[in-house]
């Protein structure tokens, strides 16, 4: 016998990931014009292995397996992280990143719902740390490489660090538009020269911006299909464009403006897809301001004065500390009470 | 006259399926062949039964009188024999018997002598003392006995009535035709209840899925001499609840721990008043009601059936239930309860039964984990966080739950229809509330064992004392000269004395064991206001 209320007007969680997942689609298929069709390797590593070791955990926690791994949500941390990770990452870094982040940061403390971090920040985070020279060694977008690097070239890459004979690292990496911006103003020079570098286009890094318009048009998606509230991505690009606005207004030779910002980096990854984590996040409406606003604020701060170039991951996993807080403190007045 | 709306939090738009029961007028059928009557049919004590078996009643006869100050009379249906006074299964949550009085009608539906009250004429006080005979009650679903609610309460009054013709849950329909086919008689209750209450201003609220019950609302206000305003509100469940209504309505939020009457509001079901009015005017006492039929039968609709009524006969004059069915639901599907068994029988407090089948109802998939997407916190009218509510109940942590206002949860269910792990988490907060009320129950029960045991300490401390007492006295009168030694034992048997008396006046006023009628009385009516706040706040 069912009880009430006997209807029910919701969708589940599977379709919920799934349209997370869709959302993702445009950013990748920007990210494959940009950056070559390598990165799709990534998603197959990361999906494959994000779905082996959930089934393997939930087996070992005595868990229904098929139910969890219908849910989801392990292929959303799964193409986060791909999408974070450099393009041609070496394939056991994005086995690895992978395994942290599913295994550790989700299974172990509990699977789905209970995981107080965001299990694709936790993945980045620790290869970030444990793997730092790797981690930030981006290709150039194929436009600006000088030499082109095919599906097969990239796949051979990614698996045996082997490049094409005459083709040197330098060829096809660059720095990416933060990193470049952040050693050359630690060589004195001013923003505005910066910019005429080639790594640059019109809003932020060349090519990466586009990627980053698609991430975007996803973002939307979610926000009309009712999947995230405006709150975080507002605060989010809010926060962080009210920091870059106003360091850039007083000292524009130093500080990179805030459209730069906007579209550069894991910005819009993180307003739409990455800070939206529900299970990571506070639930009241004020304490998504708050959060997003903190992680905007954060981002910004490491970019600026931190030892890495960008700065979305740790600014994330620093607020998720702060969830249980902020909701304490951010609970609406109910029905009939004072506030 | 269109007045600002006032919108509250969250709510949901469940399909409506009000259609199919509205296409045709209200229906009547034959009295079936047995009457099962249960004593509580409303909120508050038992009634007193006033016949025995065998006994051959008039229909509107009084067969259980109204005992206490919170109690429903129970009348006759039709005229007929009273076969037996027995327990049977009742349409209750709970699924226990109670007692019931079963009556077989004799065919003639012959009526007792009507005695009709001109109101217009009459005390208002003797008015309301007068419907404790009436047998009326909210007829929204809260069955809360309707003269307390037309008591004078407060200090300052009731300024402003409300007639709730919302009826926002899914498939019920009864308030709907109503409004629609008795609107005059509706209006007329409210003159009624408006004139008992003193309240100047009155405003019936009703949704706009509705156009047809608020057209003839309005078109019998127009006839009527008193100012009545017919509000139409947007259609969004849960706006039929008392207190989203008053908000909705009047801007006003009723504070959590007061009663609406509080803030010189009060709130009426249209089928409620129109009973008032026909007690009154015809002097019939509450006899039958209209019940919406709706769901996996073959004929859906409404029908102005009896008390007692069995719910197969009622079924079987929807044209019966279609093969599939596996459920019957009172109520509607937010809200509503499965029944234990098709032989219970229609009540004051039963609106709508839903025949359901696997289509309409299908069972929820496994509940997953709450992924805190607060999607439940979005739709609850409360404006409560579910989400926090669901992991404090879950964990038996219920001092936070109660923090966390556990108790103005009204338990409509959105937060579970909205939920996308299919989290039953209205059940979870049934669960706990009743978990916190007996815990409160036993840890009261456990103050008054200590208070007892202390007092009896101190009696035995007393006693002892007096005896002492008495012994130096004797002492004393033996032994004259050594009487200076002896006051400063006195003066400690006094002060001995002293405490023991304060702490016994400490004590015993909430001692409520041996109390004269008249204290227990006192305390059994605030336990039915208390009783009535916790009502009214599930009144829809
Ligand atoms: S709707 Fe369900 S899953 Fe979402 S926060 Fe509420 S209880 Fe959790
Ligand atoms: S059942 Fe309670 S918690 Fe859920 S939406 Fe209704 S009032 Fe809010």
């Amino acid at each position: 016998m069912n009880q009430p209320p006997y209807i029910s007007g919701s969708t589940s969680v599977s379709v919920i990931m799934l349209k997370v997942l869709l959302a993702l689609v445009p950013g990748i298929v920007a990210y494959v014009w940009i950056f070559g069709s390598g990165v799709l390797v990534s998603l197959l590593l990361a999906s494959v292995t994000a779905l082996v070791s959930e089934a393997v955990m939930l087996r070992l926690r005595n868990r229904p397996i098929m139910p969890f791994l219908m849910d989801g949500s392990a292929l959303v941390t799964a193409w986060l992280l791909a999408l974070a990770l450099p393009p041609l990452a070496p394939w056991w870094l994005i086995v690895v990143g992978t395994l942290f982040a599913i295994v550790i940061a989700k299974q172990l403390y509990g699977g789905l719902g209970y995981n107080p971090f965001n299990p694709a920040m936790i993945g980045y985070a620790v290869l970030l740390i444990s793997f730092p020279a790797i981690m930030t060694q981006w290709p150039a977008p194929l436009a600006l490489a000088h030499a082109q690097l095919g599906f097969m070239d990239q796949v051979h890459y990614i698996f045996g660090r082997m490049l094409p004979d005459g083709v040197g690292l330098d060829a096809i990496s660059s720095a990416t538009p933060l990193d470049y911006l952040k050693t050359q103003l630690k060589l004195q020079h001013g923003v505005a020269e910066i910019w005429q570098a080639p790594v640059f286009g019109t809003l932020g890094g060349k090519g990466g911006e586009i990627v980053v318009g698609a991430y975007l048009l996803g973002g939307l998606y979610l926000l009309q299909q009712r999947i995230i509230s405006w709150h975080v991505p507002t605060a989010f690009l809010l926060a962080l464009a009210a920091m870059s606005a106003i360091f850039h207004l007083i000292d524009p030779v130093h500080y990179a403006g805030a459209t730069f910002h906007l579209f550069s980096g894991a910005s819009m990854l993180c307003a739409f897809f990455i800070a939206t984590d529900p299970i990571s996040g506070p639930t009241t409406p004020k304490g998504k301001l708050v959060f997003a606003a903190g992680i905007g604020i954060l981002t910004w701060l490491i970019r600026t004065y931190g030892g890495y170039p960008d700065g979305v991951a740790f600014a994330v996993l620093l607020m998720n500390i702060c969830v249980p807080l902020i909701d304490a403190y951010t609970q609406p007045r109910v029905f009939g009470h004072e506030k | 006259m269109i007045s600002k709306l006032f919108k509250f939090h969250g709510g949901v738009h469940p399909p409506e399926n009000k259609l199919e029961s509205t296409s045709e007028p209200i229906r009547s059928f034959p009295i079936p062949p047995r009457l099962v009557l249960p004593l509580r049919q409303h909120v508050g004590n038992l009634p007193k039964i006033r016949v025995q078996a065998g006994d051959h009643v008039l229909k509107g006869q009084l067969l259980a009188e109204a005992e206490g100050s919170v109690s429903a009379a129970v009348h006759a249906p039709t005229s007929g024999v009273i076969v037996s006074i027995e327990e049977q299964p009742i349409p209750h949550p709970s699924g226990l018997p109670d007692v019931c009085i079963l009556l077989q009608p004799d065919g003639e539906d012959r009526w007792l002598e009507r005695k009709t009250i001109d109101w217009r004429h009459a005390d208002r006080r003797m008015l309301v003392a007068s419907l404790r005979d009436s047998g009326v009650v909210g007829m929204g679903g809260a069955a809360f006995p309707t003269q307390i609610k037309l008591r004078p309460s407060g200090e300052s009054g009731i300024h402003v009535l409300i007639i709730n013709g919302a009826e926002c849950e899914p498939y019920i329909t009864c308030d709907d035709m109503l409004m629609r086919e008795r609107a005059d008689e509706i209006v007329k209750g409210i003159e009624v209840v408006q004139y008992l209450l003193g309240a100047e201003r009155c405003i019936v609220g009703i949704e706009d899925n509705k156009p047809y019950a608020a057209s003839s609302m309005r078109e019998a206000c127009s006839r009527s001499a008193t100012a009545i305003e017919v509000e139409v509100v947007p259609t969004l469940y849960p706006s039929g609840d008392a207190r989203r209504l008053i908000h909705l309505l009047t801007g006003i939020e009723v504070p959590s721990d007061k009663r609406s009457t509080d803030v010189g509001v009060q709130v009426f079901n249209v089928a409620t008043v129109m009973a008032v009015y026909r007690y009154f005017e015809h002097g019939e006492p509450a006899i039958s009601r209209i019940v919406t039929v709706a769901g996996n039968v073959r004929n859906p609709g409404n029908f102005e059936v009896p008390f007692g009524t069995p719910i197969d006969n009622l079924l079987e004059a929807a044209g019966g239930v279609l093969p599939d069915t596996n459920d019957l639901i009172m109520g509607g599907p937010m809200m509503g309860f499965s029944l234990p068994s098709p032989q219970v029988s229609v009540t004051k407090a039963t609106n709508c039964i839903i025949a359901g089948a696997p289509k309409m109802f299908p069972e929820p998939p496994p509940a997953m984990p709450c992924i805190r997407c607060a999607r439940c916190a979005d739709a609850c009218p409360a404006n409560l966080q579910p989400q926090e509510l669901y992991w404090f109940s879950k964990s038996d942590n219920f001092e936070k739950a109660r923090d966390y206002h556990l108790f103005d949860c009204i338990e409509c269910g959105c937060c579970s229809y909205v939920c996308p792990s299919h989290i039953p988490l209205v059940q979870y907060y049934r669960y706990a509330k009743s978990e916190i009320l007996v815990a409160d129950k036993a840890k009261q029960a456990a103050d008054l064992a200590r208070e007892r045991n202390e007092f009896r300490l101190a009696r035995i401390e007393r006693e002892k004392q007096e005896r002492a007492a008495k012994h130096a006295q004797k002492a004393a009168g033996a032994k004259t000269e050594t009487a200076g030694d002896d006051d400063a034992k006195k003066a400690a048997i006094a002060a001995a004395m002293e405490r023991a008396r304060a702490q016994k006046a400490e004590v015993a006023p909430q001692n409520t064991t041996d109390l004269p009628p008249a204290v227990q009385n006192e305390i059994a009516e605030i336990d039915a206001r208390r009783a009535e706040a916790t009502q009214e706040k599930q009144e829809s």
